[in-house]
């Protein structure tokens, strides 16, 4: 875990105290609503349909228990005993009073967290595999470059007004768990032919209205260049995205319309001016970064199996547990998707609960994933029995990670203001629909996903299979899409058709799914079979 | 009819003009006619409620109800957490907002 110096100690502190006082001015009433307003969301402050809404950073998605417990502690202190994980590995707060905002965020500056980049056109919270430190299959942890990546960032003078908001996801396997591709920079970590680490660098991708998946701009760039690559990047952008309109004013626009062949002949020259400019760290600065995550002090020597007697237990196990790259440890997600339940909310209990099992059995480490589920990264094996038991007593060892039920799901309607139709629901009638675990292990890796507005936060585009609200009349209706991936085999997905009300889009995910087990070879995940037989026989099935 | 409609300035909380000030209850809430923009204007200024806007509503018996199914669910709560809306203890409350 990446620790606080003095110096950003000190920024954090500084700007609690700033926002102190930004709020009593704004309450005593010598700040307007549109004066106050860029300094909230500067803050992470949203005002959403029934109360203020703040965001909290988790940089990669990566904290330790003392930072989980704080997590809990506002959730029961400050907000009404519960908190939402993001598709953007953050925390967010639905119930938050403005008065009480700067004493979260002082209780937070105590465990090195904070709002910051949270809201507006920056760089916001940089992502990454929640698997990092932990796979077998990655070639460098990719949390020390994201981490170099937010404290470069972190109040750059030149990207605190881009025209948009802007994204940044960092893996380093070939396995991509970040849906790298569909951001405005993914950065995959690599070595090449010649040993030597480096990044690829993929610009341009992105959900919202327009989704795309982003084009390989740099197949190979050295890791002592990848701070200037990147700011090569955002340069070209600053410089070319369009301030005029907002829905054209994503990167993803840009080299759309310039063409990736032109975007990365302009960025080649950008980036050999900033190589002038010495931003790029030296490797001294580079170690002293990447020590903070060294890894915690596996024991050599344990058992590498597990006791699988009991059969619940070992439904978990299949299902919710991964290789761990050190023999004896394994990879455990707590998956915040209990049947009926909201996608991605944990109780301030929870919360607590899930910071006492990391310190116990996960070296204090806890990642939070961007399908909004828990992960404990390095649990000994012997150790998996008893967590699995006090997660089951806690309502958090359904077994369903990758499944159906495993839905990734937006606030919607239901809190957001920016939404057209709810997505909870629509989560909790599918959830139910297709509540028999054996049936879902029966459909096997099955991701779905939702949307509540065009600006896809539940990452309907990237669903094999994807649900869409929309507002048609002041009546909530859910467009379905088939074929979407955010995995290293990223794909979008298609529109099958007319939209549903509530309870018919929940019967034409079951027509999709039965034609599916209709159709599928040997060894096919849905979305294989999907690519395999096309489009047409799953909307004959939908619509007739 | 149009309603009047903001959140608390300190608390967030969801508010309705009721004709002489605020309530947390949309069945308080008066037909502002065609003086909700001044009505807004004079309120935001004195702080006493944040980014206030007009909604269309129709009258009903039981009182006005927003037209649109955003304000419907601003009115009620969150429709997936009967526990948290305006009126925990009556599990019928939320039956008219879809």
């Amino acid at each position: 875990m990446y620790r606080y110096d003095r110096y950003d100690q000190a920024i954090v502190d500084a700007r609690v105290e700033e926002f102190r006082d930004q709020v009593q001015r704004r309450l005593a009433g010598d700040l307007t609503e549109d004066q106050f307003k860029p300094l909230r969301l500067k803050n992470g402050l949203y005002l959403q349909l029934h109360a203020y809404m703040l965001r909290v950073a988790i940089p990669y998605g990566t904290l330790d228990s003392r930072q989980m417990r704080m997590l809990g502690h506002i959730a029961r202190t400050y907000d009404r005993g519960y908190g939402h994980f993001t598709t953007r590995q953050n925390i967010q707060y639905n119930w938050i009073k403005l008065a009480d905002a700067p004493d979260i965020l002082a209780d937070l500056a105590t465990v090195e967290m904070h709002a910051i980049q949270t809201s507006g056109n920056c760089i916001r919270n940089i992502s990454s595999d929640q698997y990092a430190g932990a796979a077998a299959d990655e070639v460098d942890d990719p949390r020390p470059w994201a981490e170099l990546l937010r404290q470069w960032s972190s109040f750059h003078p030149e990207f605190s007004y881009l025209p948009r908001k802007f994204k940044i996801a960092v893996i380093a396997s070939d396995q991509d768990r970040a849906a790298m591709r569909l951001h405005d920079i993914g950065i995959q970590i690599v070595r090449n032919a010649e040993g030597r680490l480096g990044a690829r660098v993929f610009v341009g991708g992105g959900m919202g209205r327009t989704p795309m998946v982003a084009p390989e701009i740099r197949d190979f760039v050295g890791a002592e260049d990848l701070l200037s690559y990147v700011e090569a990047c955002l340069r070209v952008y600053n410089r070319h995205g369009r301030r005029d309109n907002i829905y054209k004013a994503r990167i993803k626009i840009l080299v759309h319309e310039l063409g990736a062949d032109e975007y990365r002949r302009q960025v080649e020259e950008e980036f050999r001016h900033v190589k002038t400019l010495g931003i790029d760290p030296p490797a001294a600065e580079l170690e002293r970064i990447a020590a903070f995550f060294a890894p915690p002090p596996f024991q050599a020597g344990l058992a590498d199996t597990v006791d699988r007697s009991d059969p619940d237990f070992a439904v978990w196990l299949d299902q919710n547990v991964a290789a761990h790259r050190m023999p004896g440890y394994a990879i455990a997600t707590i998956s915040l998707k209990p049947v009926g339940g909201i996608p991605g909310d944990a109780s301030a209990d929870q919360i607590d609960l899930m910071a006492d099992l990391a310190e116990r059995y996960s070296f204090d480490e806890l990642r939070v994933t961007h399908a909004q589920n828990i992960v404990l990264p390095h649990v000994r094996k012997a150790d998996l029995y008893p967590l699995w038991q006090a997660l089951r007593e806690a309502g958090l060892a359904e077994a369903n990670l990758d499944l159906i039920s495993d839905i990734i799901a937006c606030p919607g309607l239901d809190y957001c203001s920016l939404a057209n139709a709810r997505s909870i629901p629509i989560a909790q009638k599918i959830a139910t629909r297709f509540a028999d675990p054996a049936r879902q292990r029966a459909l096997g890796e099955l991701k779905l996903k939702i949307s509540g507005c065009i600006n896809a936060c539940g990452h309907h585009h990237a669903g094999h299979i994807g649900i869409l609200g929309v507002d048609r009349k002041g009546t909530e209706n859910y467009q379905l899409l088939l074929g979407g991936s955010g995995a290293e085999d990223a794909s979008l997905g298609r529109i099958t058709g007319p939209g549903f009300d509530e309870d018919g889009i929940v019967d034409a995910v079951e027509r999709v799914t039965d034609r599916y087990l209709s159709l599928r070879a040997d060894g096919e995940r849905f979305l294989d079979t999907y690519r395999r037989v096309g489009f047409d026989p799953f909307k004959e099935a939908i619509y007739g | 009819m149009n309603l009047l409609t903001g959140n608390d300035l300190a608390t967030g909380d969801v508010l309705w003009w009721d004709g002489s000030g605020w309530s947390r209850h949309v069945e308080d809430a008066a037909d502002v006619g065609d003086h909700g923009e001044a009505i807004a204007a004079a309120e935001e200024g004195a702080r006493r409620v944040n980014a206030p806007y007009l909604v269309a509503a129709v009258a009903t018996p039981d009182g006005p109800r927003p037209a649109h199914i955003k304000d419907r669910i601003r009115a009620l709560g969150p429709t997936v957490r009967p526990d948290l809306t305006i009126k925990p203890a009556d599990p019928a409350a939320g039956s008219w907002v879809i």
